[in-house]
Protein backbone atom coordinates (compact mmCIF):
# COMPACT_ATOMS: atom_id res chain seq x y z
CA UNK A 1 0.00 0.00 0.00
CA UNK A 2 2.58 2.73 0.68
CA UNK A 3 3.99 2.27 -2.64
CA UNK A 4 0.66 3.70 -4.03
CA UNK A 5 1.60 7.32 -2.97
CA UNK A 6 4.99 6.40 -5.06
CA UNK A 7 3.32 5.09 -7.98
CA UNK A 8 0.99 8.49 -8.07
CA UNK A 9 3.65 10.59 -7.64
CA UNK A 10 5.41 8.74 -10.36
CA UNK A 11 2.79 9.44 -12.60
CA UNK A 12 3.23 12.99 -12.53
CA UNK A 13 6.73 13.18 -13.14
CA UNK A 14 6.45 12.62 -17.00
CA UNK A 15 4.42 15.76 -17.58
CA UNK A 16 7.20 17.35 -15.49
CA UNK A 17 9.67 16.47 -17.41
CA UNK A 18 7.76 16.84 -20.79
CA UNK A 19 8.64 20.18 -20.01
CA UNK A 20 11.33 22.03 -22.36
CA UNK A 21 14.61 23.53 -21.22
CA UNK A 22 14.56 27.27 -22.35
CA UNK A 23 17.46 27.87 -20.12
CA UNK A 24 20.82 29.37 -22.13
CA UNK A 25 22.48 31.81 -23.90
CA UNK A 26 20.50 32.83 -27.09
CA UNK A 27 21.45 34.81 -29.94
CA UNK A 28 19.27 36.91 -32.72
CA UNK A 29 18.53 36.04 -35.99
CA UNK A 30 17.40 39.18 -36.83
CA UNK A 31 16.40 37.82 -40.53
CA UNK A 32 12.53 39.24 -40.31
CA UNK A 33 12.28 42.69 -41.06
CA UNK A 34 16.28 43.44 -40.95
CA UNK A 35 16.17 46.96 -41.78
CA UNK A 36 13.57 48.31 -39.15
CA UNK A 37 15.95 45.96 -36.35
CA UNK A 38 19.08 47.30 -36.69
CA UNK A 39 19.21 50.95 -37.76
CA UNK A 40 15.66 51.68 -37.27
CA UNK A 41 12.22 52.11 -39.01
CA UNK A 42 12.27 55.10 -41.49
CA UNK A 43 9.82 57.57 -40.28
CA UNK A 44 6.47 57.73 -41.43
CA UNK A 45 6.49 53.70 -42.48
CA UNK A 46 3.63 52.15 -40.84
CA UNK A 47 3.26 49.39 -43.40
CA UNK A 48 1.83 45.94 -42.41
CA UNK A 49 0.37 47.12 -38.57
CA UNK A 50 -2.88 46.77 -37.88
CA UNK A 51 -3.02 50.23 -36.34
CA UNK A 52 -5.91 53.20 -35.70
CA UNK A 53 -6.13 56.59 -36.48
CA UNK A 54 -5.20 57.34 -33.30
CA UNK A 55 -1.97 55.86 -33.39
CA UNK A 56 -1.04 56.87 -36.93
CA UNK A 57 -1.61 61.11 -35.52
CA UNK A 58 0.57 60.28 -32.59
CA UNK A 59 2.97 58.69 -34.81
CA UNK A 60 2.91 61.74 -37.22
CA UNK A 61 3.60 64.11 -34.40
CA UNK A 62 6.68 61.64 -32.84
CA UNK A 63 9.91 63.81 -33.08
CA UNK A 64 13.50 61.76 -33.21
CA UNK A 65 14.37 65.08 -30.77
CA UNK A 66 12.68 62.97 -27.80
CA UNK A 67 15.63 61.06 -27.10
CA UNK A 68 17.72 64.21 -25.99
CA UNK A 69 15.31 64.87 -23.38
CA UNK A 70 17.38 63.19 -20.40
CA UNK A 71 13.69 62.07 -19.06
CA UNK A 72 13.68 59.87 -22.01
CA UNK A 73 17.55 58.65 -22.57
CA UNK A 74 17.68 55.64 -20.73
CA UNK A 75 14.40 53.80 -21.41
CA UNK A 76 14.67 50.37 -22.70
CA UNK A 77 12.42 48.61 -25.02
CA UNK A 78 9.15 47.27 -23.95
CA UNK A 79 8.59 43.34 -23.25
CA UNK A 80 7.05 43.55 -26.31
CA UNK A 81 9.15 45.48 -28.34
CA UNK A 82 12.35 43.74 -26.75
CA UNK A 83 12.53 40.77 -28.80
CA UNK A 84 12.76 43.07 -31.74
CA UNK A 85 15.14 45.13 -30.50
CA UNK A 86 18.80 44.34 -31.06
CA UNK A 87 20.58 42.06 -29.03
CA UNK A 88 21.08 38.43 -27.45
CA UNK A 89 18.86 37.11 -24.49
CA UNK A 90 19.64 34.89 -21.76
CA UNK A 91 16.87 32.58 -20.46
CA UNK A 92 16.98 31.01 -16.86
CA UNK A 93 14.85 29.42 -14.33
CA UNK A 94 13.80 28.87 -10.61
CA UNK A 95 13.44 26.12 -9.39
CA UNK A 96 11.77 25.25 -6.38
CA UNK A 97 14.41 23.00 -3.80
CA UNK A 98 12.42 19.95 -3.24
CA UNK A 99 10.34 19.11 -5.68
CA UNK A 100 12.57 20.89 -8.59
CA UNK A 101 10.28 22.23 -10.61
CA UNK A 102 10.62 25.82 -12.14
CA UNK A 103 8.87 27.84 -10.16
CA UNK A 104 9.78 31.46 -12.82
CA UNK A 105 11.22 31.75 -15.73
CA UNK A 106 13.60 34.92 -16.02
CA UNK A 107 14.63 36.45 -19.22
CA UNK A 108 17.55 39.20 -20.27
CA UNK A 109 18.26 40.92 -23.37
CA UNK A 110 21.38 42.53 -24.39
CA UNK A 111 20.16 46.02 -25.04
CA UNK A 112 19.71 47.78 -21.26
CA UNK A 113 19.49 44.94 -19.98
CA UNK A 114 15.73 44.85 -19.19
CA UNK A 115 14.87 41.52 -16.94
CA UNK A 116 11.76 40.27 -16.97
CA UNK A 117 10.19 37.19 -14.75
CA UNK A 118 7.34 34.39 -15.95
CA UNK A 119 5.89 33.37 -12.78
CA UNK A 120 4.87 29.39 -12.96
CA UNK A 121 3.18 29.15 -9.62
CA UNK A 122 -0.05 30.50 -10.62
CA UNK A 123 0.00 33.41 -8.55
CA UNK A 124 -2.52 36.47 -10.23
CA UNK A 125 -1.93 39.36 -11.70
CA UNK A 126 -1.52 42.59 -9.44
CA UNK A 127 -4.33 45.12 -8.44
CA UNK A 128 -5.16 47.67 -11.67
CA UNK A 129 -3.49 50.55 -9.37
CA UNK A 130 -0.05 48.60 -8.94
CA UNK A 131 2.64 50.06 -11.07
CA UNK A 132 3.48 49.36 -14.58
CA UNK A 133 6.81 47.99 -15.78
CA UNK A 134 8.76 47.76 -19.32
CA UNK A 135 8.61 44.56 -18.71
CA UNK A 136 5.12 44.15 -17.34
CA UNK A 137 3.81 41.54 -14.74
CA UNK A 138 3.81 37.61 -16.84
CA UNK A 139 2.72 34.28 -15.64
CA UNK A 140 3.47 31.34 -17.85
CA UNK A 141 1.72 27.82 -18.17
CA UNK A 142 2.68 25.28 -20.86
CA UNK A 143 0.87 24.22 -23.55
CA UNK A 144 1.99 20.91 -24.75
CA UNK A 145 5.79 21.94 -25.78
CA UNK A 146 5.25 25.41 -25.20
CA UNK A 147 5.49 28.10 -23.11
CA UNK A 148 2.63 30.26 -23.10
CA UNK A 149 3.37 33.67 -21.21
CA UNK A 150 1.00 36.36 -20.65
CA UNK A 151 1.63 39.69 -19.37
CA UNK A 152 -0.51 42.45 -18.00
CA UNK A 153 0.90 46.06 -16.32
CA UNK A 154 3.21 46.97 -19.13
CA UNK A 155 3.79 50.40 -19.32
CA UNK A 156 3.03 52.60 -21.85
CA UNK A 157 5.81 52.02 -25.37
CA UNK A 158 5.93 51.76 -29.03
CA UNK A 159 5.26 49.45 -31.38
CA UNK A 160 7.73 50.81 -33.75
CA UNK A 161 10.51 52.57 -32.96
CA UNK A 162 9.15 55.55 -35.28
CA UNK A 163 6.59 56.79 -32.62
CA UNK A 164 3.74 54.25 -33.35
CA UNK A 165 2.56 54.01 -29.93
CA UNK A 166 1.44 51.07 -27.85
CA UNK A 167 -0.88 51.38 -24.82
CA UNK A 168 -0.49 50.41 -20.99
CA UNK A 169 -3.84 49.19 -21.35
CA UNK A 170 -2.36 46.75 -23.76
CA UNK A 171 -1.97 43.07 -22.98
CA UNK A 172 0.36 40.62 -24.25
CA UNK A 173 0.45 36.89 -24.96
CA UNK A 174 3.80 34.89 -25.69
CA UNK A 175 4.80 31.95 -27.08
CA UNK A 176 7.98 30.44 -26.42
CA UNK A 177 8.80 27.44 -28.75
CA UNK A 178 12.21 25.67 -29.11
CA UNK A 179 13.30 23.37 -31.78
CA UNK A 180 16.38 21.83 -30.63
CA UNK A 181 19.22 24.69 -30.81
CA UNK A 182 16.27 26.98 -32.35
CA UNK A 183 14.11 29.41 -30.51
CA UNK A 184 10.83 30.83 -31.82
CA UNK A 185 8.85 33.65 -29.48
CA UNK A 186 5.76 34.38 -30.55
CA UNK A 187 4.09 37.86 -29.37
CA UNK A 188 0.67 38.82 -29.42
CA UNK A 189 -0.09 42.06 -28.62
CA UNK A 190 -3.73 43.54 -27.98
CA UNK A 191 -4.28 46.80 -27.52
CA UNK A 192 -7.67 48.39 -27.15
CA UNK A 193 -6.59 51.86 -27.95
CA UNK A 194 -4.14 51.68 -30.96
CA UNK A 195 -4.87 48.72 -32.48
CA UNK A 196 -7.68 47.34 -34.40
CA UNK A 197 -6.40 44.11 -34.95
CA UNK A 198 -3.69 41.16 -32.62
CA UNK A 199 -0.62 42.46 -33.72
CA UNK A 200 0.96 39.20 -33.97
CA UNK A 201 5.26 38.90 -34.82
CA UNK A 202 7.88 36.48 -34.18
CA UNK A 203 11.31 36.53 -33.74
CA UNK A 204 14.22 33.64 -33.53
CA UNK A 205 16.81 32.44 -31.89
CA UNK A 206 19.96 30.23 -32.08
CA UNK A 207 21.63 28.64 -28.87
CA UNK A 208 24.76 30.70 -28.23
CA UNK A 209 26.31 29.14 -25.27
CA UNK A 210 29.25 31.75 -25.94
CA UNK A 211 27.21 34.66 -25.41
CA UNK A 212 28.15 36.82 -22.24
CA UNK A 213 25.96 39.67 -21.35
CA UNK A 214 27.52 42.99 -21.51
CA UNK A 215 26.46 45.28 -18.09
CA UNK A 216 24.44 48.29 -19.75
CA UNK A 217 23.98 51.14 -17.16
CA UNK A 218 22.49 53.95 -18.54
CA UNK A 219 23.28 57.54 -16.85
CA UNK A 220 20.89 60.41 -18.82
CA UNK A 221 23.37 63.18 -19.34
CA UNK A 222 22.83 67.07 -21.08
CA UNK A 223 24.18 67.24 -24.28
CA UNK A 224 21.68 69.62 -25.67
CA UNK A 225 20.16 72.80 -23.70
CA UNK A 226 16.52 72.90 -24.11
CA UNK A 227 14.13 75.02 -22.07
CA UNK A 228 12.44 73.40 -19.25
CA UNK A 229 9.54 71.55 -20.34
CA UNK A 230 10.28 71.36 -23.79
CA UNK A 231 8.63 68.25 -25.49
CA UNK A 232 9.78 67.89 -29.39
CA UNK A 233 6.88 67.38 -31.90
CA UNK A 234 5.24 68.10 -35.01
CA UNK A 235 1.71 69.99 -34.55
CA UNK A 236 -0.63 68.39 -37.08
CA UNK A 237 0.23 68.42 -40.82
CA UNK A 238 3.69 70.11 -40.55
CA UNK A 239 5.81 67.17 -40.43
CA UNK A 240 7.95 67.30 -43.50
CA UNK A 241 9.51 63.79 -43.35
CA UNK A 242 6.15 61.85 -43.43
CA UNK A 243 6.45 60.44 -46.88
CA UNK A 244 9.75 59.97 -47.78
CA UNK A 245 10.12 56.69 -46.54
CA UNK A 246 7.33 55.98 -48.97
CA UNK A 247 8.29 58.17 -51.95
CA UNK A 248 12.52 56.55 -51.62
CA UNK A 249 11.05 53.27 -52.12
CA UNK A 250 8.34 53.86 -55.18
CA UNK A 251 5.15 52.40 -52.24
CA UNK A 252 2.26 54.21 -52.75
CA UNK A 253 1.46 56.34 -49.51
CA UNK A 254 -1.61 55.06 -48.45
CA UNK A 255 0.26 51.47 -48.35
CA UNK A 256 2.78 53.00 -45.93
CA UNK A 257 0.29 54.52 -43.38
CA UNK A 258 -0.76 50.94 -42.08
CA UNK A 259 -3.63 49.64 -41.00
CA UNK A 260 -5.08 46.03 -40.77
CA UNK A 261 -5.83 45.94 -44.54
CA UNK A 262 -2.35 46.55 -45.64
CA UNK A 263 -1.29 42.94 -43.50
CA UNK A 264 -3.04 40.68 -45.78
CA UNK A 265 -2.17 39.74 -49.40
CA UNK A 266 -5.45 40.54 -50.91
CA UNK A 267 -4.17 44.20 -50.36
CA UNK A 268 -1.26 43.80 -52.74
CA UNK A 269 -4.60 43.11 -55.45
CA UNK A 270 -5.55 46.40 -54.19
CA UNK A 271 -2.35 48.07 -54.85
CA UNK A 272 -1.92 46.76 -58.15
CA UNK A 273 -3.86 49.23 -60.57
CA UNK A 274 -1.71 52.05 -58.56
CA UNK A 275 1.14 50.08 -59.48
CA UNK A 276 0.46 49.89 -63.44
CA UNK A 277 0.10 53.16 -63.58
CA UNK B 1 -22.91 84.54 -10.09
CA UNK B 2 -22.02 82.30 -12.95
CA UNK B 3 -18.71 81.81 -11.94
CA UNK B 4 -20.23 80.09 -8.62
CA UNK B 5 -23.20 77.99 -10.26
CA UNK B 6 -20.33 76.62 -12.68
CA UNK B 7 -18.08 75.96 -9.41
CA UNK B 8 -20.43 74.25 -7.67
CA UNK B 9 -21.84 72.34 -10.59
CA UNK B 10 -18.07 71.07 -11.32
CA UNK B 11 -17.72 70.24 -7.53
CA UNK B 12 -20.99 68.43 -7.26
CA UNK B 13 -20.61 66.29 -10.64
CA UNK B 14 -17.13 65.39 -9.76
CA UNK B 15 -18.16 63.92 -6.68
CA UNK B 16 -21.00 61.98 -7.84
CA UNK B 17 -18.39 60.50 -10.57
CA UNK B 18 -16.76 58.87 -7.56
CA UNK B 19 -20.02 57.53 -5.84
CA UNK B 20 -20.34 54.52 -7.50
CA UNK B 21 -16.56 53.27 -6.71
CA UNK B 22 -15.31 49.56 -6.76
CA UNK B 23 -14.27 47.82 -3.61
CA UNK B 24 -11.21 49.61 -1.89
CA UNK B 25 -7.60 48.25 -2.05
CA UNK B 26 -4.75 49.38 -0.08
CA UNK B 27 -1.66 49.00 -1.69
CA UNK B 28 2.16 49.10 -0.58
CA UNK B 29 3.92 51.96 -2.55
CA UNK B 30 8.05 52.27 -1.10
CA UNK B 31 9.05 52.76 2.25
CA UNK B 32 6.46 53.52 4.70
CA UNK B 33 3.91 54.97 2.57
CA UNK B 34 0.51 53.12 1.17
CA UNK B 35 -1.83 53.89 -0.77
CA UNK B 36 -5.66 53.58 -0.68
CA UNK B 37 -8.00 53.77 -4.08
CA UNK B 38 -10.88 53.16 -4.87
CA UNK B 39 -12.53 55.44 -1.79
CA UNK B 40 -12.81 58.44 -4.01
CA UNK B 41 -9.66 59.76 -4.42
CA UNK B 42 -6.32 57.88 -3.93
CA UNK B 43 -5.58 58.49 -0.31
CA UNK B 44 -1.64 58.31 1.18
CA UNK B 45 -0.85 56.58 3.80
CA UNK B 46 2.81 56.77 5.78
CA UNK B 47 2.76 55.08 8.85
CA UNK B 48 5.70 54.80 11.54
CA UNK B 49 6.52 54.69 15.54
CA UNK B 50 4.07 57.98 15.95
CA UNK B 51 0.93 58.41 14.06
CA UNK B 52 -0.47 57.90 11.01
CA UNK B 53 -0.29 60.37 8.26
CA UNK B 54 -2.77 61.12 5.51
CA UNK B 55 -2.88 62.81 2.42
CA UNK B 56 -6.34 63.43 1.48
CA UNK B 57 -9.18 61.58 3.10
CA UNK B 58 -11.43 60.33 0.30
CA UNK B 59 -15.45 60.31 -0.10
CA UNK B 60 -17.48 60.38 3.45
CA UNK B 61 -19.33 57.35 2.51
CA UNK B 62 -16.01 55.29 2.54
CA UNK B 63 -14.57 56.66 5.65
CA UNK B 64 -15.23 53.53 7.79
CA UNK B 65 -13.69 51.41 5.25
CA UNK B 66 -10.62 53.29 4.48
CA UNK B 67 -10.20 53.55 8.62
CA UNK B 68 -10.88 49.49 8.62
CA UNK B 69 -7.42 49.45 5.49
CA UNK B 70 -5.22 51.93 7.84
CA UNK B 71 -5.92 49.53 10.78
CA UNK B 72 -4.73 46.45 8.77
CA UNK B 73 -1.62 48.35 8.96
CA UNK B 74 -1.12 50.68 11.72
CA UNK B 75 -2.87 51.33 15.54
CA UNK B 76 -1.27 54.68 15.64
CA UNK B 77 -3.88 57.38 15.74
CA UNK B 78 -4.20 59.96 12.53
CA UNK B 79 -2.03 62.76 12.94
CA UNK B 80 -2.32 64.56 9.76
CA UNK B 81 -4.20 65.07 7.32
CA UNK B 82 -2.89 66.71 4.21
CA UNK B 83 -5.35 67.83 1.38
CA UNK B 84 -3.87 68.35 -1.52
CA UNK B 85 -6.98 70.15 -3.10
CA UNK B 86 -10.44 71.35 -1.83
CA UNK B 87 -12.59 68.86 -3.92
CA UNK B 88 -15.02 66.40 -2.42
CA UNK B 89 -13.44 63.14 -3.11
CA UNK B 90 -10.19 64.36 -1.77
CA UNK B 91 -11.57 65.64 1.40
CA UNK B 92 -14.90 64.43 1.92
CA UNK B 93 -13.43 62.04 4.61
CA UNK B 94 -11.85 64.89 6.50
CA UNK B 95 -14.18 65.21 9.23
CA UNK B 96 -14.91 61.48 10.10
CA UNK B 97 -10.85 60.32 9.55
CA UNK B 98 -9.86 63.35 11.95
CA UNK B 99 -11.67 62.38 15.17
CA UNK B 100 -10.24 60.16 17.98
CA UNK B 101 -6.26 61.56 16.19
CA UNK B 102 -3.72 63.43 17.73
CA UNK B 103 -3.04 66.34 17.22
CA UNK B 104 0.35 66.70 15.68
CA UNK B 105 1.06 70.37 15.48
CA UNK B 106 1.77 72.87 18.46
CA UNK B 107 -0.62 75.23 17.96
CA UNK B 108 -3.94 77.11 18.99
CA UNK B 109 -5.40 74.05 18.29
CA UNK B 110 -3.25 71.81 20.40
CA UNK B 111 -6.25 70.68 22.50
CA UNK B 112 -8.26 68.84 19.71
CA UNK B 113 -8.40 65.17 20.36
CA UNK B 114 -8.27 65.03 16.43
CA UNK B 115 -5.86 64.84 13.97
CA UNK B 116 -4.54 68.01 12.25
CA UNK B 117 -6.28 68.98 8.78
CA UNK B 118 -3.17 71.05 6.89
CA UNK B 119 -3.78 73.00 4.02
CA UNK B 120 -2.04 75.43 1.66
CA UNK B 121 -4.14 78.66 2.72
CA UNK B 122 -5.67 79.43 -0.14
CA UNK B 123 -7.92 76.49 0.84
CA UNK B 124 -9.16 78.08 3.62
CA UNK B 125 -9.91 81.20 1.97
CA UNK B 126 -11.90 79.47 -0.94
CA UNK B 127 -13.82 77.79 2.09
CA UNK B 128 -14.97 81.12 3.05
CA UNK B 129 -16.23 82.34 -0.64
CA UNK B 130 -19.99 81.93 -0.89
CA UNK B 131 -19.21 79.55 -4.17
CA UNK B 132 -16.98 76.78 -1.91
CA UNK B 133 -18.70 77.18 1.69
CA UNK B 134 -19.97 73.57 1.22
CA UNK B 135 -17.55 71.71 -0.15
CA UNK B 136 -15.47 70.68 2.96
CA UNK B 137 -17.99 70.34 6.01
CA UNK B 138 -16.62 72.40 8.86
CA UNK B 139 -15.68 70.17 11.47
CA UNK B 140 -13.05 69.52 8.44
CA UNK B 141 -12.02 72.58 7.35
CA UNK B 142 -8.44 73.00 7.99
CA UNK B 143 -6.98 73.25 11.61
CA UNK B 144 -3.49 74.71 10.18
CA UNK B 145 -2.98 76.51 6.77
CA UNK B 146 0.55 77.27 5.52
CA UNK B 147 1.09 80.86 3.30
CA UNK B 148 4.09 80.18 1.55
CA UNK B 149 5.61 77.76 -1.35
CA UNK B 150 6.66 75.63 0.67
CA UNK B 151 6.10 74.36 4.20
CA UNK B 152 8.17 71.32 6.06
CA UNK B 153 6.90 68.95 8.84
CA UNK B 154 8.36 65.83 9.99
CA UNK B 155 6.89 62.63 11.48
CA UNK B 156 7.63 59.35 11.64
CA UNK B 157 11.56 59.57 11.71
CA UNK B 158 10.72 61.81 8.06
CA UNK B 159 10.58 64.77 6.42
CA UNK B 160 7.67 65.46 4.75
CA UNK B 161 7.95 68.46 2.18
CA UNK B 162 4.88 70.30 1.38
CA UNK B 163 4.86 72.55 -1.95
CA UNK B 164 2.58 74.64 -3.14
CA UNK B 165 2.25 74.54 -7.25
CA UNK B 166 0.75 78.78 -7.67
CA UNK B 167 -2.06 77.69 -10.39
CA UNK B 168 -2.36 73.93 -11.19
CA UNK B 169 -5.56 71.80 -10.92
CA UNK B 170 -6.74 74.92 -8.55
CA UNK B 171 -4.99 77.65 -7.08
CA UNK B 172 -4.75 75.88 -3.73
CA UNK B 173 -3.30 72.82 -4.40
CA UNK B 174 -0.40 70.91 -2.20
CA UNK B 175 2.31 68.23 -3.02
CA UNK B 176 3.83 66.47 -0.51
CA UNK B 177 6.95 64.59 -0.58
CA UNK B 178 7.87 62.06 1.73
CA UNK B 179 11.57 62.42 1.82
CA UNK B 180 12.72 59.20 3.49
CA UNK B 181 10.23 56.93 1.70
CA UNK B 182 10.81 58.46 -1.89
CA UNK B 183 7.40 59.14 -2.62
CA UNK B 184 5.80 62.30 -3.89
CA UNK B 185 1.66 62.63 -3.78
CA UNK B 186 0.46 64.62 -6.34
CA UNK B 187 -3.25 65.36 -6.01
CA UNK B 188 -5.03 65.93 -8.76
CA UNK B 189 -3.08 67.65 -11.28
CA UNK B 190 -1.49 64.67 -12.05
CA UNK B 191 -4.69 61.87 -13.26
CA UNK B 192 -3.83 58.51 -14.41
CA UNK B 193 -7.87 58.25 -15.36
CA UNK B 194 -8.59 61.17 -17.35
CA UNK B 195 -7.58 64.67 -18.75
CA UNK B 196 -6.50 66.89 -15.56
CA UNK B 197 -9.13 68.81 -14.35
CA UNK B 198 -8.44 72.27 -15.06
CA UNK B 199 -10.44 74.66 -12.58
CA UNK B 200 -10.50 77.76 -13.98
CA UNK B 201 -13.00 78.74 -11.45
CA UNK B 202 -10.91 78.20 -8.83
CA UNK B 203 -7.75 79.34 -10.29
CA UNK B 204 -6.25 76.40 -12.12
CA UNK B 205 -4.30 76.83 -15.47
CA UNK B 206 -2.84 74.06 -16.99
CA UNK B 207 0.31 76.31 -17.59
CA UNK B 208 1.00 75.55 -13.75
CA UNK B 209 -0.03 72.44 -13.70
CA UNK B 210 2.57 71.57 -16.15
CA UNK B 211 5.30 73.43 -14.16
CA UNK B 212 4.42 70.87 -11.33
CA UNK B 213 4.57 68.02 -13.71
CA UNK B 214 8.53 69.68 -14.83
CA UNK B 215 9.22 69.80 -11.38
CA UNK B 216 8.48 66.33 -10.35
CA UNK B 217 9.53 64.69 -13.12
CA UNK B 218 13.41 67.18 -13.01
CA UNK B 219 13.72 67.89 -9.53
CA UNK B 220 11.81 65.02 -7.63
CA UNK B 221 11.52 62.25 -9.08
CA UNK B 222 14.61 59.98 -9.53
CA UNK B 223 13.93 56.34 -11.85
CA UNK B 224 16.27 53.36 -10.19
CA UNK B 225 17.11 51.89 -13.14
CA UNK B 226 16.21 52.34 -17.24
CA UNK B 227 13.39 54.59 -16.18
CA UNK B 228 11.39 52.20 -13.97
CA UNK B 229 11.08 52.34 -10.24
CA UNK B 230 13.22 54.76 -8.09
CA UNK B 231 10.92 57.51 -6.84
CA UNK B 232 6.99 56.65 -6.69
CA UNK B 233 4.24 59.30 -7.66
CA UNK B 234 0.63 59.00 -6.34
CA UNK B 235 -1.91 60.55 -8.94
CA UNK B 236 -4.94 62.11 -7.55
CA UNK B 237 -6.71 59.00 -9.23
CA UNK B 238 -5.77 56.11 -10.88
CA UNK B 239 -2.65 53.64 -10.35
CA UNK B 240 1.06 53.99 -8.50
CA UNK B 241 3.32 55.59 -10.97
CA UNK B 242 6.99 56.75 -11.62
CA UNK B 243 8.95 59.15 -13.68
CA UNK B 244 8.24 57.68 -16.84
CA UNK B 245 4.89 57.87 -15.99
CA UNK B 246 4.72 61.77 -15.45
CA UNK B 247 7.13 62.51 -18.42
CA UNK B 248 4.86 61.10 -20.65
CA UNK B 249 1.54 62.66 -19.34
CA UNK B 250 3.84 65.99 -19.30
CA UNK B 251 4.40 65.23 -22.89
CA UNK B 252 0.85 64.99 -23.87
CA UNK B 253 0.13 68.01 -22.25
CA UNK B 254 2.59 69.63 -23.21
CA UNK B 255 1.61 68.26 -26.91
CA UNK B 256 -2.12 69.03 -27.00
CA UNK B 257 -1.48 72.81 -25.40
CA UNK B 258 1.05 73.43 -28.19
CA UNK B 259 -1.33 72.21 -30.58
CA UNK B 260 -4.43 73.89 -29.20
CA UNK B 261 -2.43 77.73 -28.54
CA UNK B 262 -1.49 77.20 -32.45
CA UNK B 263 -5.23 77.22 -33.44
CA UNK B 264 -5.80 79.84 -31.30
CA UNK B 265 -2.80 81.87 -32.97
CA UNK B 266 -4.41 81.59 -36.16
CA UNK B 267 -7.76 82.57 -34.96
CA UNK B 268 -9.47 79.60 -34.68
CA UNK B 269 -12.75 79.92 -32.52
CA UNK B 270 -13.67 77.48 -30.22
CA UNK B 271 -15.89 75.35 -32.04
CA UNK B 272 -13.42 75.31 -34.51
CA UNK B 273 -10.49 73.92 -32.67
CA UNK B 274 -13.41 71.23 -31.24
CA UNK B 275 -14.41 70.44 -34.26
CA UNK B 276 -10.45 69.71 -35.41
CA UNK B 277 -10.19 67.39 -32.47
CA UNK B 278 -6.33 68.24 -31.15
CA UNK B 279 -6.85 65.64 -28.41
CA UNK B 280 -7.93 63.11 -30.91
CA UNK B 281 -4.61 60.91 -30.95
CA UNK B 282 -4.86 60.42 -26.72
CA UNK B 283 -8.65 60.30 -26.60
CA UNK B 284 -8.14 56.92 -26.07
CA UNK B 285 -6.67 56.73 -23.08
CA UNK B 286 -7.50 59.84 -21.34
CA UNK B 287 -10.66 61.07 -23.04
CA UNK B 288 -14.68 60.95 -21.82
CA UNK B 289 -17.77 61.90 -23.63
CA UNK B 290 -19.49 61.61 -20.14
CA UNK B 291 -18.68 62.52 -16.86
CA UNK B 292 -17.62 65.40 -14.66
CA UNK B 293 -15.02 66.42 -16.81
CA UNK B 294 -15.34 65.50 -20.26
CA UNK B 295 -12.36 66.18 -23.34
CA UNK B 296 -14.56 69.24 -24.42
CA UNK B 297 -14.53 70.86 -21.10
CA UNK B 298 -10.70 70.26 -21.14
CA UNK B 299 -10.37 71.28 -24.90
CA UNK B 300 -12.46 74.89 -23.63
CA UNK B 301 -9.79 75.23 -20.75
CA UNK B 302 -6.84 75.03 -22.24
CA UNK B 303 -8.10 76.88 -25.52
CA UNK B 304 -9.59 79.62 -23.24
CA UNK B 305 -5.89 79.93 -21.53
CA UNK B 306 -4.54 79.77 -24.69
CA UNK B 307 -6.60 83.02 -25.69
CA UNK B 308 -6.10 85.14 -22.54
CA UNK B 309 -2.25 84.29 -23.48
CA UNK B 310 -2.09 85.48 -26.59
CA UNK B 311 -0.98 88.89 -26.99
CA UNK B 312 -3.43 91.35 -28.73
CA UNK B 313 -2.70 91.36 -32.14
CA UNK B 314 -0.82 88.04 -32.49
CA UNK B 315 -3.93 86.28 -33.76
CA UNK B 316 -4.54 86.28 -37.72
Amino acid sequence: MKLMPFLAALLFVPLAIAQVDLSGEWGQKMHEDAPERGGGPEIGDYTGLPINDRARMQADSWDADKWTLLEHQCEPHPADYAVRGPGSMRIWADMEPLTKEVTAWHTMIMWMNPERTIYMDDRPHPSQFAPHTWGGFSTGEWVDDMLKVTTTHLKEGWLRRNGLPRSEKAEMTEYFIRHGDALTVVTIVKDPVFLTEPLIRTSNWILNPGYAPTPQYCVPSREIDHPIGWVPHHLPGTNPWLYDYAVKNGFPRDAVRGGAETMYPEYQQKLEPERRR
Amino acid sequence: MKAIRVAVFVAAAISSTFAQEPQIECLHVKGNVYVIAGAGGNITVQVGDEAVVLVDSGLPQYSREVINAIRKISSKPIGYIINTTIDRDHTGGNESLAKGGFFMLTSANQQRSAAAIVSHLNFLNRLNTPADRQAVSQPGWPTDTYDTAEWKLYANDEPLLLEHPASAHTDSDTLVFFRRSDVVSAGDLFDMTRYPVIDRTRGGSLEGILKALNHISLDLAVPKQNEEGGTYIIPGHGRICDRYDVAIYRDMLTIIRDRIRDMAVRGMSLEQVKAARPTFDYDGEFGSDTGAWTTAMFIEAVYQEAVSNVRPGTRK
